[in-house]
């Protein structure tokens, strides 16, 4: 709770930072306002409490998910250093924008009522919407802002027909008493009641760019300038993931057999469509983003396996896809400043010129591949774990397994342009020593994570 | 505790060799790799050769939460293994010396890395912990080839990647899958410890799908046929030192992975589907062992030999009789070594003449005598001719595959006169007739070249002479095993 007070401040308070003359001092207040943000966000480790009336509930769910969107923002700002330099008028409402995002973000894997989920969505959402379009030049921008906004509000428009189908069945916005409701009608509840869930679920479903409500997804992201790509195929990914599960575990538990058939004919579709369509992407940042659809089946399966390892491994998953991608997206965005484009072969012979880039990129690619060493590979596995608890699910698990060997091949595209083509350019990309130090710091995250994963998986 | 050295000991050491600049790293990653052999002989004078239990075991809690423990830990079968991986990765980072790799640190520290990953695969005693090694010794060896092969390497090199990946996906899925079965149900008593995977008793139908899943992964490593189609382009375009690891060493992790964790596992699975596998084995060695005569590249055609061969193996061992298995042990640690010396001479004629064309070379005899003796002699043990080590694995493989199945064993046997035949014609097309441009003016061995294949031949008359060696070490672990299989 203190942590959405402070970011809401912070966020004020940044606004009127527009008025400095230096940009250069922006950057080092924001990462020093998250870097409170995270510290107090611990502090309600292990003490949970409701505000508002239960309209919302900081627990140790809401605690760890906070943490990793807050250390993902934390760590994709520094390579806002391009904007820094181009002297960019709007910094300031750049970086607004992102903290009251992340409040709406907090506010949906805090949420003890659907209304705060709601609002959560909306005030992450409405900021996304325009960070999409701020590169006010480029067609693609606006073209991602304007698919974004329009898709967006029509998803939204169903998410609310939804919450209010389930509120008229049951005639309370609380998810513990929705649940209750079910319970006390041992799952059969109403026609209303199974319409109202099915559209809250295709309404997340589209939050979390999942198939196929995937649409907007390739193109948004490329539109949309790499940094706020970066950030919302991460923390939006991340909050919406968490809220789903919050929701599915929280309110809907008792109607489980009603959406698994829905929400399975989801994640695989969501695999299929992630995995194929990232393998025939011509560009880096297309692939990404078909790389998030497919990541976003992988975290649907521990929703669907709905056990008691499901949460532990979302969150392990979402941390270790969350870091892989901040990196990814940070090379690519120095690839795409000073290559000239965001295609594979702009990465050729990126090993030589700057070894570091490259191989912060190729662990990040290993990661995001489950490859062993590397955080990814826990991932997968307490995901699959997760499932084959229940082992008629074994089909969905091979499934996955094939899939992932096609991730392998479209991660390895950009990992071979990188160390055995020959170079576009001898020139070397400056990195600033912040941006260094940060794709260090993820490098080293993920390979640690990769060895000790019981440093953070035990913790939920 | 001995166990945890061998298998920390060669990651640090590449850790050190990636901070060395220039051709130093060669000598440190040598002396890094004469150690790793040196802590590998201590080991062996620690094990107790008459007990076929785990041995220098080690075990700590990894992930608790998954079940994880980080279990390691030796029986016979582990330490031949290991002697083998230790013994040649010196041999083939002495062998190196004289290419001038872009580089070397990163090189050197890449094959030190990736020994730290074969070691783990043969001393893990927890499903999950050999998973984790199985792939950690694959990232070093994909870029070792990727990055200093030859021509087409990037295409081939990406195939091989995926597709045992592609293999080894399925063990994950299975071993989770096995994670779940064991213990009584119950979250928290599940286990993925080896000896908790030889107490299931599952119905057969579950062991006869978990069988294709993990045989998959193996039978790819391998390869056994029809699985090897990476595997002639992969070893033609890596440097010779990939080539070597992967035939000498690496395919090895396959035929490991059968004993460990294939047969004793599911072993009704196994009796359901063994005859297919002894069928495709021999298909195998005969169909590689054709075509091998018609190969003119001379890596290509060791490629075959070697798909052939491990044909025999995999023959031998699913027989699930003890000379079959013991055969297959030995002839995995001789193909290891007559394979490895096989593609170093092909390497040091590829160096000299810039070819490895049978046809236009020929003659070299006349020049280098010392060549052609170890040539000869490598070329004998893998033509199994009595008193090398190969005889003596080809022997007991067959004897086992023909108290399996008599008409197996005869077509089987074929691999002998085949084998015969590709590699004599080969001999004939390199070393005699008349000299070519290429061949002209052929240098002998040079002392580091000898100091490679010194070693490697007196192994070869080693296990021909004195099997008995190595097959007591592994003997009592057989029968261990053939018990658990058997049960």
């Amino acid at each position: 709770m203190t942590s959405i007070i402070l970011l809401s401040l912070f966020g004020i308070v940044n606004l009127f930072l527009g008025f400095l003359k230096s940009k250069r001092i922006m950057l080092p207040i924001v990462l020093l306002f998250l870097i409170v943000v995270f510290g107090v966000n611990l502090l309600s480790w292990n003490n949970t409490q409701s505000y508002f009336s239960n309209m919302l509930t900081v627990d140790n769910f809401s605690v760890a998910f906070t943490g990793i969107m807050v250390l993902t923002t934390l760590l994709l700002l520094p390579f806002s250093q391009s904007y820094i330099e181009a002297k960019d008028e709007n910094l300031a409402e750049y970086y607004s924008l992102l903290l009251f995002s992340l409040v709406g973000a907090i506010m949906m894997v805090s949420f003890e009522n659907i209304i705060t989920l709601f609002i959560g969505i909306e005030i992450l959402s409405i900021a996304m919407y325009v960070l999409a379009g701020s590169d006010k030049k480029s067609l693609r921008s606006n073209e991602a802002a304007l698919k974004y906004f329009l898709m967006g509000s029509f998803f939204t428009g169903i998410l609310l027909f939804g919450i209010v189908l389930v509120y008229g069945a049951t005639g309370t916005f609380n998810i513990t008493e929705i649940g209750a409701a079910q319970a006390a009608t041992d799952g059969l509840m109403s026609n209303m009641f199974t319409l109202g869930l099915l559209m809250m679920i295709i309404g997340i479903s589209f939050k979390i760019s999942a198939a196929p409500f995937h649409f907007w997804t390739p193109d948004v992201y490329e539109g949309t300038p790499t940094l706020f790509t970066s950030f919302m195929s991460t923390v939006v990914k991340t909050a919406g993931v968490a809220a789903f599960y919050k929701l599915m575990f929280a309110a809907f538990a008792a109607s489980y057999a009603t959406w698994f058939p829905t929400l399975i004919a989801i994640t695989v579709l969501t695999l299929v469509v992630g995995n194929i369509g990232a393998a025939v992407q011509k560009s880096a940042k297309r692939m990404l983003a078909y790389s998030s659809i497919s990541h976003a089946g992988y975290l649907l399966m521990s929703l669907i396996a709905f056990n008691e390892r499901s949460e532990a491994s979302i969150f392990f998953y979402s941390l270790a896809y969350s870091a892989a991608t901040v990196a990814a997206f940070g090379v690519l965005q120095y690839v795409e400043n000073n290559r000239g484009g965001k295609n594979f072969e702009h990465f050729n012979g990126l090993a030589k010129t700057n070894p570091l880039l490259a191989f912060v990129m190729t662990v990040s690619m290993l990661s995001l591949a489950g490859i062993p060493l590397t955080a990814g590979f826990f991932g997968k596995f307490f995901v699959f774990a997760s499932v084959l608890e229940d082992t008629n699910l074994m089909w969905l698990v091979v499934i996955a397994v094939i899939l992932a060997a096609v991730g392998i091949y479209y991660y390895f595209k950009v990992v071979i342009a990188m160390y055995m083509q020959p170079a576009v350019s001898d020139e070397k990309i400056e990195v600033s020593s912040s941006a260094s130090f940060m794709l260090i710091f993820i490098t080293v995250l993920t390979i640690l994570l990769g060895i000790a994963p019981a440093l953070v998986s035990d913790i939920l | 505790m001995i166990t945890a050295l061998l298998l920390f000991w060669p990651a640090l050491a590449a850790l050190l060799v990636l901070l060395i600049k220039g051709q130093g790293a060669k000598k440190v990653a040598f002396i890094a790799a004469l150690v790793e052999f040196a802590l590998a002989l201590f080991a062996t004078s620690q094990f107790d050769s008459t007990d076929g239990a785990m041995q220098l075991s080690l075990n700590m809690p990894w992930v608790e939460s998954a079940g994880i423990s980080f279990s390691i830990g030796m029986d016979g079968i582990s330490l031949l293994m290991v002697l083998l991986t230790t013994f040649l990765v010196p041999l083939i980072i002495l062998s190196a010396f004289k290419h001038d790799y872009k580089n070397p640190h990163i090189f050197y520290a890449l094959v030190l890395f990736m020994q730290t990953g074969l070691i783990g695969v043969f001393v893990s005693l927890d499903a999950f912990l050999f998973y984790f090694f199985w792939e950690v010794a694959l990232i070093p060896i994909y870029f070792i080839a990727a990055i200093w092969g030859g021509e087409n390497r990037i295409k081939v090199t990406f195939k091989f990647f995926v597709y045992t990946i592609f293999g080894s996906l399925f063990m994950l899925a299975a071993f989770v899958y096995l994670y779940f079965q064991t213990g009584a149900t119950g979250a928290s008593a599940h286990s993925s410890d080896v000896q908790a995977f030889y107490q299931l008793a599952l119905d057969s139908d579950t062991q006869s799908w978990v069988f294709w899943f993990l045989f998959i992964a193996f039978a790819i490593k391998m390869p056994v046929f029809p699985f090897h189609t990476w595997q002639p382009d992969t070893y033609t375009e890596s440097p010779a030192q990939a080539t070597m690891l992967l035939s000498g060493i690496m395919l090895k992790m396959g035929i490991y992975g059968v004993l460990r964790w294939l047969l004793p596992v599911v072993p009704m699975g196994v009796s359901q589907w063994d005859e297919l596998v002894l069928v495709l084995s021999i298909i195998g060695i005969v169909y590689a062992s054709i075509i091998a005569i018609r190969q003119r590249d001379l890596k290509r055609l060791i490629a075959y030999s070697s798909i052939a061969h491990v044909g025999l193996i995999a023959a031998g061992i699913f027989t699930l009789n003890e000379q079959g298995l013991q055969g297959g042990i030995i002839q995995m640690l001789s193909h290891g070594i007559n394979v490895t010396g096989l593609f170093f001479i092909i390497d040091i004629i590829q160096r000299q003449t810039n070819t490895r064309e049978i046809s236009s070379l020929g003659g070299i005899t006349q020049n280098a005598k010392g060549l052609s003796i170890f040539f000869m002699i490598l070329l004998m043990g893998s033509i199994a001719l009595p008193l090398t080590n190969g005889f003596i694995g080809e022997f007991l493989l067959l004897m086992g595959v023909y108290q399996y199945n008599a008409w197996f064993g005869a077509v089987a046997g074929l691999t002998i006169i085949l084998g015969a035949v590709y590699m004599l014609r080969m001999f004939q097309g390199v070393m005699f007739g008349n000299k070519s441009e290429h061949t002209e003016a052929f240098r002998d061995l040079s002392a580091s070249e000898l100091a490679v294949l010194i070693p490697l031949v007196i192994m070869v008359f080693w296990i021909g002479l004195f099997p008995n060696t190595f097959l007591s070490i592994s003997e009592p672990a057989v029968n261990n095993l053939l018990s658990i299989i058997k049960r």
